[in-house]
């Protein structure tokens, strides 16, 4: 199996973009090289603009560009350009409805060795709560192609994270992509296991383990966390009545919150989360700290056991 | 020679008058908005739209428009009179300001025919201009950008993020205006963060400055005309204004940056207007 980061993926499918869409530019807070904006640099040098380490300046002048009729893809860390400038996401961005695609890297513990500032966990909680703005977790390098391509097309604030560290490629080519879409990786009747990112490859090993034990598993990616996919949320409560979630993400807010908010309002079922509880991360490499914050498929198995356990009948 | 459209300044300082009086009255009618910052700029919006800028009211969106974006977005009351004077909507609307469904939302808000972009949180609208302007240069656009900004505004760091790229970029069909009225909402700026040396500070990040007198018809309009002769430089015009200019009671006081006059208040001042004769 092929680990290459959703950065990469990122990285590259802008440029095949910026080729045929001359309305495309990109900005960075000095990080083009992390983050993979710079592939579009070396391309289209006269449409990037690196605005420094100033990400408040970064966001107002993509909405300013965003206004001359450009796409603009504000990149950079997230930890920098979610917290920093959230006032201008919030207001320059959403409020104004602009074109902006805001697309930040080193998400999740496996940012790795440079530790908790720059490890981003609560990224999709500040972003889902923005009125206007939509919320992708593409689930490895092939995913985040398809998903810089349709963010493209959809015209609105958009958000979407990418990774630092390589994931498994555990998607087809031919596998769709569609906003607000989940896809279900793996059918099973008696629990199932809702990820995000890289948490879907450990969602599946979990459920290798599961089948062991005669538990059969239904995996969903889901890729979109705002708008989330209720359909799916729903569908899998009807047919399996216990649920998981799993990201690489605070517990408060992100996705497992949010199938929390469609099962308590629709179909209430068991549910567990898997998620960073409530902790800063730190230095370490990224398998050290997913074991160490309980973002395995081991505790995935444990949680899937528990659910069940508390499902009625 | 570049805009040499002859002006009556008498008949522009009985319209500042007349703005003025307009302002009052619907933040009376309204029970709340900014009057301290939305009178010291009355002078510099006239300059803008009698004067300087290229627009057309009935088509707010014609793509060659000089652009205006308004980052102190809480001088509503002054941008909202300015705009329905020159056309782009309604005057009757003007006694909606504030009220619940009105466009005539209490910040700057887009929907409203000439405005360019939502503010009212500070320290937003110098990126956003940067934005605007950098997209017409790489478009082959000549209109012009200009951005009012307040001097509290410029506390925030956001204004000098956009001010180092401004001047790295060599924007120089951008123009900011400061209102610079020296107090703020809980008092005097040098007394809460002091801006001086200002016009260095705009100099040093690679800006043309020029300060003027920001309520003297003549020296606004030169130095707008100024704007025009720069290359290679965004440029700066640090206006010195009065808070609450034209109403004795409310200028220079920080109270009235936030607070709207009562009945009571509002006859006094209208009597003021009336009875002066700048």
């Amino acid at each position: 199996m092929e680990l290459i980061p959703t950065r990469d993926g990122f990285g590259k499918e802008l440029v095949e973009l910026g080729k045929v869409n001359d309305k495309i530019v990109v900005l960075s807070g000095d990080l083009e090289d992390a983050t993979r904006a710079e592939y579009f640099k070396h391309e289209f040098p006269d449409r990037f603009f690196n605005l420094g380490i100033s990400e408040q300046d970064l966001v107002g002048t993509a909405a300013g560009l965003s206004l001359m009729g450009f796409i603009p893809f504000a990149t950079s860390f997230a930890v920098f350009l979610t917290n920093r400038a959230y006032d201008m996401l919030r207001l320059d961005i959403c409020y104004n409805k602009c074109n902006v695609k805001v697309v930040c890297s080193h998400t999740g513990v496996t940012v790795g060795e440079d530790g908790a500032s720059a490890q981003c966990l609560e990224d999709l909680a500040l972003m889902r709560v923005l009125p206007e703005m939509i919320v992708i977790c593409p689930v490895d390098a092939l995913e985040a192609r398809k998903a810089t391509r349709a963010i493209t097309e959809y015209v609105g604030p958009t958000y979407m994270r990418t990774s630092r560290a390589p994931f498994p490629v555990i998607t087809k080519e031919e596998d769709p992509f569609v906003i607000g879409q989940a896809n279900i990786m793996r059918e099973g009747k008696d629990v199932t296991l809702i990820g995000c990112g890289i948490l879907v490859s450990e969602c599946l090993q979990a459920a290798e383990i599961l089948k062991k034990e005669g538990i059969e598993v239904r995996v969903v990616n889901m890729h979109t966390i705002k708008p989330i996919d209720v359909k799916m949320i729903l569908d899998s409560a009807k047919k399996t009545g216990a649920i998981v979630s799993a990201e690489e993400h605070q517990v408060h807010g992100g996705l497992g919150s949010a199938i929390a908010e469609v099962l308590a309002k629709n179909y209430p079922i068991p549910l567990e989360m898997i998620a960073v509880q409530d902790t800063f991360g730190e230095t370490g490499n990224p398998q050290q700290l997913l074991e160490k914050y309980g973002l395995k498929d081991k505790n995935i198995v444990e949680a899937a056991r528990k659910v069940i356990k508390r499902k009625k009948g | 020679m570049v805009n040499s459209k002859t002006v009556d300044i008498d008949a522009l300082k009985v319209k500042a008058r007349q703005f003025r009086r307009e302002i009052l009255e619907i933040l009376h009618a309204a029970g709340s908005g900014h009057p301290g910052g939305s009178l010291s700029a009355v002078e510099i919006l006239i300059s803008l739209y009698e004067y300087k800028m290229n627009y057309r009211p009935q088509e707010p969106q014609w793509e060659e428009r000089d652009r205006l974006i308004i980052s102190k977005g809480h001088a509503t009351a002054g941008i909202y009179v300015v705009l329905a004077n020159y056309g782009y909507f309604p005057k009757e609307e003007l006694k909606n300001y504030r009220k619940f469904g009105s466009m005539l939302q209490g910040h700057a808000y887009k929907q409203v025919p000439g405005i360019e972009f939502s503010t009212g949180s500070l320290g937003h609208g110098l990126a956003v201009a940067n934005g605007i302007a950098l997209g017409a240069k790489m478009l082959g656009k000549n209109f012009k950008v200009y951005c009012l900004l307040g001097d509290g505004e410029i506390q925030e760091g956001s204004i000098w993020e956009a001010a180092m790229s401004a001047g790295h970029r060599k924007l120089d069909n951008l123009c900011a205006i400061v209102d610079y009225n020296k107090v703020q909402e809980n008092g005097p700026t040098n007394e809460i963060k002091n801006l001086e040396p200002l016009s260095e500070k705009w100099k040093s990040f690679g800006w043309q400055t020029t300060e003027v007198i920001g309520h003297n018809f003549g020296v606004l309009m030169r130095a707008l005309d100024e704007f025009e002769r720069i290359k290679d430089k965004p440029y700066v015009i640090i206006a010195h204004t009065i808070k609450g200019k034209g109403v004795s009671f409310m200028e220079g006081e920080a109270k009235w940056h936030g607070k709207a006059p009562n009945a009571e208040q509002l006859q006094q001042a209208l009597q003021e207007l009336d009875n002066s004769d700048k």
